[in-house]
């Protein structure tokens, strides 16, 4: 179930990115963790112990919105900022190796 | 108080020292540990966790054999800590690799290993692999990997679980463990017994002392009179993030944690008590790993840290009861996690009694006073 | 070969003062921040401000001062690598950094941290679950994209709540409740420092102001309810995702529904990388944080490395500017650009400026003390965000004899994920010393941040 983002709705950006497989529109700044928050409610991510996390403290002190980019597995969403075609997906458990 | 007076005081509570107490306490002793502070030197808070025969005392068959047979009955000793402590040790004795990139070394380690297989006979066996030998075997090994050995005994623990089975072991069986009690001296008393002052003021007495300090074993060997004297050589490693899937492989170098984080050490350097982490190692160690294995290099390091590995001279474990002073026991050795599982038992065994043990003089401190007067 | 005289790490407040001082001293300048664009927490984003789709200015004139400061670092003297981590220090004059993948070292003279501050871990039962963050981390997601909270709470203490909560209720998203921890006992406790506080009565009156803004927005908007000295704080997830806020008012246990708990309890020093760059650190009683001991000019023992701003002791942002000029007058003395007269002449005001505003530190500090219950959380609640360790085994392993943070950790792995420590190593502080151990600080070790093998493998150390 798509739990609504837990922030006010803002206006449709131009960067188009892929979250999970959904096309996402986010703006020229945001941060990958802003634009899954803007997304929806959802955990970004679920421990190795399965319990559900949100990015927390957008400094890049806590790596609770860890999450894969282009390939690239725990990723600091926080730290990176959106670029046009990029390819997130929300992680389930630990990493595997990166497939090349 | 009666805390204070022990059968058996045992100095330091490492990987060594507890397993003593185990030992001890197993056979119905009674034993109280005296421990340092939070941040004083310890090896067994940043082991790497190999139970690993490969080369062990090539040069010296006494330790082969020690080794070996400290090996054979880890599986016992885990099944045996596990039941008692509910911890899972995440014991994997499955066989261990050596890896090289150069082949001098690789032929210098072969020779080693004939030389260790002299002493042990037919009771172990080692292979030899070549590169392509290894890529056949694993896929993802490196074109840089020149050969490896391995050896079916070898294989890993997780230290830390291993270092609070023993911790939870001794209290369950009656041990009394008092940290932050670091021995500054202790006093022979007149008609057997020992006089224990900590730091920080406290009286302990006991009718036996035994030394497993790691490297704050040399003022207290002296004051009872023995001649071993120990020093630091540092190890570097480092961890990443934890993985899902499996490394296929355990080597001496390489090493998945059962919690998923991949270890990669190795290094020894001189560098007195400094037990930080240097950067040209990190980058040595960096490179190794994605010489051996190319899928790591896009793991991330999460910390590389220091540990300061405890050396006899010769670099053999010593086991010895002071002359001068009966009833006083010298116990250091470098691979205490290896060992842990003879520590408990046939150590244990000797200190009670030392008839009971013939084989452990060749551990005896009368190696060094020979070299030394001759 | 040295790439500058000087290397700054941080570009907030402390490290942008520094930067241009030092620069107009003469001296040459390298750069460091991990954000995309200099500001640091406080300006964050300010020079962007323009291109924020909102495009409103809720922030108040302080922080579009910050866009002055980040223009003068447009310097010959001032080399500035942006996005770029710095993950080592090596002895005291080369620090370690990565940018795009690639590590890279340089070299200076001298070397000054001014890392800031990370907000004080809030733990209590719940604090991890989606829909829970901190006050700080929705402002930066106002500042950066505009992005607005919907019917949150703040919860907690201490006056960047207030300002967050001001900020929110000019830019139309007022919290929906306002459940704070600090009583009125405590503000009478405070007033004992009331006459060092005059001396900063710029910064006090500023303080006061938000406070007296928040309740007329309270009687105008009358949306926001205000509860005061709560405790018992604890989050759970119901049904549609929704967070069930509850804790204890005036005797008796609340319980709200919001989408968004923000939640603060003030900030504490970043030492991560002072710590692991080998210089001491001492235990600050009233700020209830470590920080690096460094002399007035915010040099310490290890002559070539210092620190400035939150990183050293919390102070705000006025008084990291003051001390960022302070300690770069005194680097650039020991550079030789300028002689001791020199140096002490030019540091007068900024001298008593740094004083006047640390005199406020104590009210502030006292008034809004951490509530203990989240130094030394209950049971249940997740200390470790990284391993998922509760404090419950935490006590467990004290109990059975770990005697500081080191063999706590060893134990139960806390503080050995990704975050180092970042997260968790005050709560375990807070539960060593309820159980009567009063531990050093916890040892940090390299990277600061975690890095790829392969860059790490990659990179070129040249001869010395
Ligand atoms: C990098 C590295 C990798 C290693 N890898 C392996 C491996 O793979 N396999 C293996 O078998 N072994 C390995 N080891 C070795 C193993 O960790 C050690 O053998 C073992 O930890 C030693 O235990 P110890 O009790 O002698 O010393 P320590 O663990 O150092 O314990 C000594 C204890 O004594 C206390 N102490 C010291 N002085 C006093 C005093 N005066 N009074 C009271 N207390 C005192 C200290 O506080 C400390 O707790 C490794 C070691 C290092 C450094
Ligand atoms: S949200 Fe905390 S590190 Fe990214």
């Amino acid at each position: 179930m798509k739990i609504d983002s837990r922030f006010q709705a803002r206006p449709k950006g131009n960067i188009s990115l892929s979250i999970d497989g959904e096309i996402v529109f986010a703006h020229k700044g945001d941060t990958v963790a802003t634009a899954l928050l803007a997304d929806s409610g959802n955990a970004s991510r679920k421990t190795n112990k399965n319990s559900p996390r949100t990015p927390f403290c957008m400094m890049g002190v806590c790596f609770d919105c860890l999450v894969e980019i282009n390939g690239s597995p725990n990723e600091q969403s926080c730290m990176i900022q959106v670029e046009e075609g990029m390819v997130v997906k929300r992680p389930k458990g630990l990493r595997n190796y990166e497939q090349k | 108080m009666s805390d204070k007076n022990a059968e058996f005081i045992i100095v330091g509570a490492g990987v060594v020292g507890l397993s003593i107490a185990l030992g001890l306490l197993q056979k119905g002793h009674q034993v109280t540990i005296l421990d340092g502070g939070d941040s004083d030197l310890s090896a067994s808070k940043g082991n790497f966790g190999l139970i690993w025969l490969q080369a062990k005392g090539s040069h010296f068959a006494p330790y082969a054999k020690w080794t070996h047979k400290a090996v054979k009955k880890w599986p016992d000793f885990a099944k045996s800590l596990e039941e008692l402590t509910q911890i899972n040790l995440a014991l994997e004795q499955t066989g261990g690799y050596e890896f090289f990139t150069d082949s001098n070394e690789f032929k210098a380690f072969q020779a080693d290993l004939k030389q260790q297989q002299i002493h042990l006979g037919k009771k172990s066996s080692y292979e030899i692999l070549t590169g392509d030998d290894l890529r056949k075997r694993y896929a993802g090994i490196g074109d840089k990997v020149v050969g490896a050995t391995f050896c079916p005994l070898d294989g890993h623990v997780n230290p830390l679980k291993l270092f609070s089975a023993l911790h939870s072991a001794v209290l369950t069986l009656g041990g009394k463990i008092f940290s932050n009690n670091k021995v500054k001296n202790i006093t022979p008393l007149q008609g057997g017994g020992f006089k224990l002052l900590a730091l920080n003021g406290n009286r302990f007495y006991s009718d036996r002392v035994i030394l497993a300090a790691g490297l704050g074993t040399n003022s207290l060997a002296k004051q009872l009179d023995f001649v071993t004297q120990v020093r630091p050589q540092r190890g570097e490693l480092l961890i990443t993030e934890k993985i899902a899937e499996r490394l296929p492989f355990v080597s001496s170098t390489i090493r998945q944690v059962n919690e998923g984080g991949i270890q990669i050490g190795g290094t020894s350097e001189e560098a007195g008590l400094d037990d930080s982490e240097s950067l040209n190692v990190m980058v040595n160690l960096a490179q190794h790993a994605v010489s051996v294995y190319p899928q790591l290099s896009n793991v991330r390091v999460n910390r590389a840290w220091g540990a300061l590995r405890i050396l006899s001279p010769d670099g053999y474990p010593v086991y010895a009861q002071s002359h001068q002073y009966p009833g006083a026991y010298l116990v250091t050795c470098h691979s205490g996690i290896t060992l842990a599982s003879l520590h408990c038992s046939l150590l244990a065994e000797w200190i009670i009694d030392a008839s009971n043990q013939s084989t452990l003089e060749a551990f005896s401190e009368n190696r060094f006073s020979i070299s030394s007067a001759a | 070969m040295i790439d500058a005289e000087l290397i700054i790490i941080g570009a907030g407040p402390a490290g942008m003062a520094a930067a241009t001082t030092a620069a107009n001293e003469g001296a040459t300048v390298l750069l460091f921040d991990e954000q995309p664009q200099a500001g640091g927490q406080i300006y964050r984003n300010v020079k962007n401000q323009s291109n924020r789709l909102d495009n409103k200015n809720y922030f108040g004139k302080d922080y579009l001062s910050g866009k002055k400061h980040v223009d003068a670092l447009e310097h010959e003297n001032i080399k500035i690598e942006y996005g770029a981590t710095v993950w080592r220090i090596e002895d005291g004059r080369h620090v370690v950094w990565s940018k795009n993948g690639i590590s890279k070292i340089s070299s200076a003279k001298h070397i000054l941290l001014a890392t800031g501050a990370q907000e004080r871990p809030v733990p209590f039962p719940g604090w991890t679950l989606p829909g829970v963050m901190t006050a700080g981390a929705a402002q930066i997601l106002m500042k950066t994209s505009g992005l607005l909270p919907r019917d949150a709470i703040l919860a907690g203490s201490g006056p960047l709540l207030y300002l967050i909560a001001v900020q929110m209720i000019d830019a139309g998203a007022p919290p929906k409740a306002l459940v704070e921890t600090q009583t009125f006992k405590k503000t009478l406790s405070a007033a004992k420092h009331l006459p060092n506080a005059l001396f900063a009565a710029n910064t006090l009156f500023k303080g006061l102001g938000f406070l007296r803004k928040i309740k007329e927005a309270k009687i105008k908007v009358a949306k926001i309810k205000r509860y005061t000295a709560c405790s018992g704080f604890r989050a759970e997830e119901s049904v549609d995702g929704s967070i069930e806020f509850s804790f204890d008012y005036r005797n008796v246990n609340h319980k709200i529904k919001t989408p968004l708990l923000l939640t603060h309890q003030g900030i504490v020093p970043s030492t991560h990388l002072s710590r692991a760059s080998g210089i001491s650190h001492r235990w600050n009683e009233t700020q209830k944080a470590f920080q690096p001991i460094t002399d007035l000019w915010g040099q310490s023992e290890t002559p070539t490395i210092h620190v400035a701003g939150d990183g050293a002791s919390i102070g705000g942002a006025e008084t990291a500017q003051a001390a960022g000029r302070l300690t770069a007058l005194n680097i650039v003395h020991h550079l030789g650009h300028l002689n001791k007269d020199e140096r002490d002449k030019k540091a007068k005001a900024d001298r008593s400026l740094f004083n006047r505003a640390l005199s406020i530190r104590p009210l502030l500090d006292n008034l809004y003390a951490p509530l203990p219950e989240f130094l030394s959380p209950p049971n249940e609640t997740i200390v470790c965000r990284c391993e998922e360790v509760t404090a419950s085994e935490i006590r467990q392993s004290i109990a059975e004899g770990a005697a500081g943070h080191r063999q706590v950790k060893t134990s139960l792995r806390n503080g050995m994920g990704p975050c180092q420590g970042r997260m968790c190593d005050l709560t375990v502080r807070g539960i060593l010393i309820d159980s009567g151990i009063n531990p050093d600080a916890p040892r940090a070790r390299t990277p600061i941040k975690p890095i790829k093998l392969g860059e790490i493998a990659n990179l070129k150390i040249p001869p010395e």
